[in-house]
């Protein structure tokens, strides 16, 4: 889980890298054991080890029942770990928070509007309210949510919510933030459009991402790098670099560097897929 | 086999229910104006079914006089204190037993051993605990509206969606915020259903409470006025009970829109 103490005892002891400024997430022999009904022990993630550069734009990706999610919430701090930690190291501004989620099924307030959900994280915080205002103002524009300002979520299309619930974690300003399968809950042309929105927001905060997906295309066509987990109990299989020039564009999908990294990630995770089609676990 | 041609009807038509607005408001005309001519036919002697009409004029003299205003007074008063205390407390403990383990052991088993009481039978004991005034009768209303409270609102805590919690959670709420923030409006549609059912059990409880040791509010006029026969009089009281349970649950409803706007707009 993540360890505000921890993450202030490293840097305090000087392991503060060179370069950007911002912080580096090192997620340092994870790993997760569930205990079932019957009392028998089941392993999520074994042994995850990968780091997260400062700006960098890392997607995890694996085949269903892979522990990605159960990864990602103790990056967030919202599960334990069995054994291992995560570790957050480098520059923080005061109050920033380490991590903002972006949630699959949105989880926005329903009693709230766009704005009043944005502005949640900010309350949490303790902003005063010209800074919230001027906060949310700015993020809303931002995802392209003027306009919508005052409406409740139920009022508001899949692709909308989801621009909410990406404003509301980038809002906060966290060092990273953490994506879990945010577009799988949309239609595939609101989808390739949310990616190409996600992109450009990234272009210009510059936030860290961790990004959980199962789709190999959205992976390759937004990362760094690929961190290709493998099926229970989930393992770091291979991290694939994505050898694709920024800023992207779809045209790149066609590119051989493109191509290169998807038929890897395929081949590396075709079986275990298979595997998952024939046991049917989610 | 000759070649057929059809063309496909639409066989889920008989599902289909129309409104029939005109006839709503036939049927329940109807039944007045048939009450009304039953009575001046003279089949049915006044004592026993004062006509209509009657009940609406006596109505008229009583408002006139200004007898009504006292007694639909006094009983609102003991309606909204009680529904008001009931309310309040019953919130408060199904939130408390909702969000804490705690308060869940000790309240759950206390309140399913109590609950299935009849209020009413209580009332007896709250006399002498209270005297025969109107903290009695107020109590015997709190304690009838408590328990649909308590239980609603707890039912609504326990409804509040976990994935939501989380969220806030993730954005640095600590327990009070989500409370205040998640919980409390996640359990506002069930709170309102516990308000809704709360005040029919007031009204009952109002009635029974006034009519068992009272000299003022509508349960008393109405009690009086059938000792003494008087069917018309008796007719104007249940006209006003029934016009304040058809108001409460309106004013809830109208409450209830501007509470949880994101429900119904």
């Amino acid at each position: 889980m993540i360890d505000g103490s921890a993450a202030r005892g490293k840097a305090a002891s000087g392991l503060i890298c060179c370069g950007v400024p911002g912080m580096r997430v090192i997620v340092n022999r994870l790993s997760k054991t569930y205990r079932d009904r019957r009392g028998q022990d089941l392993v999520a993630l074994d042994g995850i080890h990968l780091t997260v550069e400062p700006e960098e734009f890392v997607a995890i990706l694996g085949p269903s029942g892979c522990g990605k999610s159960t990864l990602l919430g103790m990056m967030a701090g919202l599960l334990s770990a069995t054994s291992g930690d995560v570790v957050f190291e480098g520059e923080r501004r005061p109050g920033q928070p380490f991590t903002a989620t972006v949630f699959q099924e949105f989880a926005l307030f329903p009693w709230r509007t766009a704005r009043a959900n944005v502005e949640f994280g900010l309350e949490e915080l303790d902003l005063p309210p010209a800074e919230r205002q001027e906060r949310s103002a700015r993020f809303i524009a931002m995802t392209g949510l003027e306009g919508f300002e005052d409406k409740f979520p139920h009022q508001l299309s899949g692709g909308m919510r989801q621009r909410v619930g990406i404003a509301r974690a980038l809002a906060v300003e966290p060092a990273v933030l953490l994506m879990d399968e945010p577009f799988s809950a949309l239609d595939a042309q609101t989808r390739t459009l949310m990616m190409e929105e996600l992109l450009g927001i990234w272009e210009r905060t510059r936030t860290g991402i961790v990004y959980v997906t199962h789709n190999i295309q959205e992976a390759v066509y937004m990362a760094d790098r690929v961190v290709v987990l493998s099926r229970r109990p989930g393992r770091v299989l291979e991290t694939v670099p994505v050898e694709l020039k920024r800023p992207r564009h779809e045209g790149q999908m066609g590119e051989p560097g493109f191509l290169h990294a998807t038929e890897r990630i395929w081949g590396l995770i075709k079986s275990q897929a298979q595997a998952a089609l024939v046991e049917g676990e989610g | 086999m000759a070649p057929e041609r059809v063309a496909v009807r639409d066989r889920a038509a008989v599902l289909r229910r129309a409104d029939h607005r005109l006839l709503r408001v036939a049927a329940l005309g109807g039944l007045l104006v048939l009450w009304e001519a039953l009575t001046r036919i003279g089949w049915i002697p006044a004592l026993f079914l004062p006509s209509p009409l009657g009940v609406v004029r006596e109505l008229g003299e009583m408002a006139a006089s200004g007898q009504l205003m006292i007694h639909i007074a006094a009983s609102l008063r003991r309606l909204v204190l009680g529904f008001g205390v009931g309310a309040a407390a019953g919130i408060i403990v199904g939130i408390a037993t909702g969000v804490f383990s705690r308060a869940e052991a000790v309240g759950q088993p206390l309140i399913a051993a109590t609950f299935p009481i009849p209020k009413i039978a209580l009332l007896p004991l709250l006399i002498l605990w209270l005297g025969i005034g109107e903290p009695s009768k107020i109590a015997v209303i709190a304690l009838g509206v408590f328990f649909p409270m308590a239980i609603n609102t707890y039912a609504g805590v326990r409804q509040a969606d976990p994935l939501l919690v989380r969220a806030a959670i993730a954005f640095g709420a600590g327990r009070w915020s989500v409370i205040r923030k998640v919980i409390l409006p996640s359990a506002l549609p069930m709170i309102f259903a516990g308000l809704k059912l709360g005040a029919g059990t007031a009204l009952l409880l109002l009635v029974a409470a006034e009519m068992i040791a009272a000299d003022s509010g509508i349960g008393f006029l109405v009690l009086h006025a059938g000792n003494i026969m008087d069917t018309t009089r008796l007719m104007v009281g249940i006209v006003c009970l029934s016009v304040l349970g058809v108001l409460s649950q309106w004013v809830l409803t109208r409450c209830e829109r501007l509470a949880v706007p994101w429900r119904h707009t």
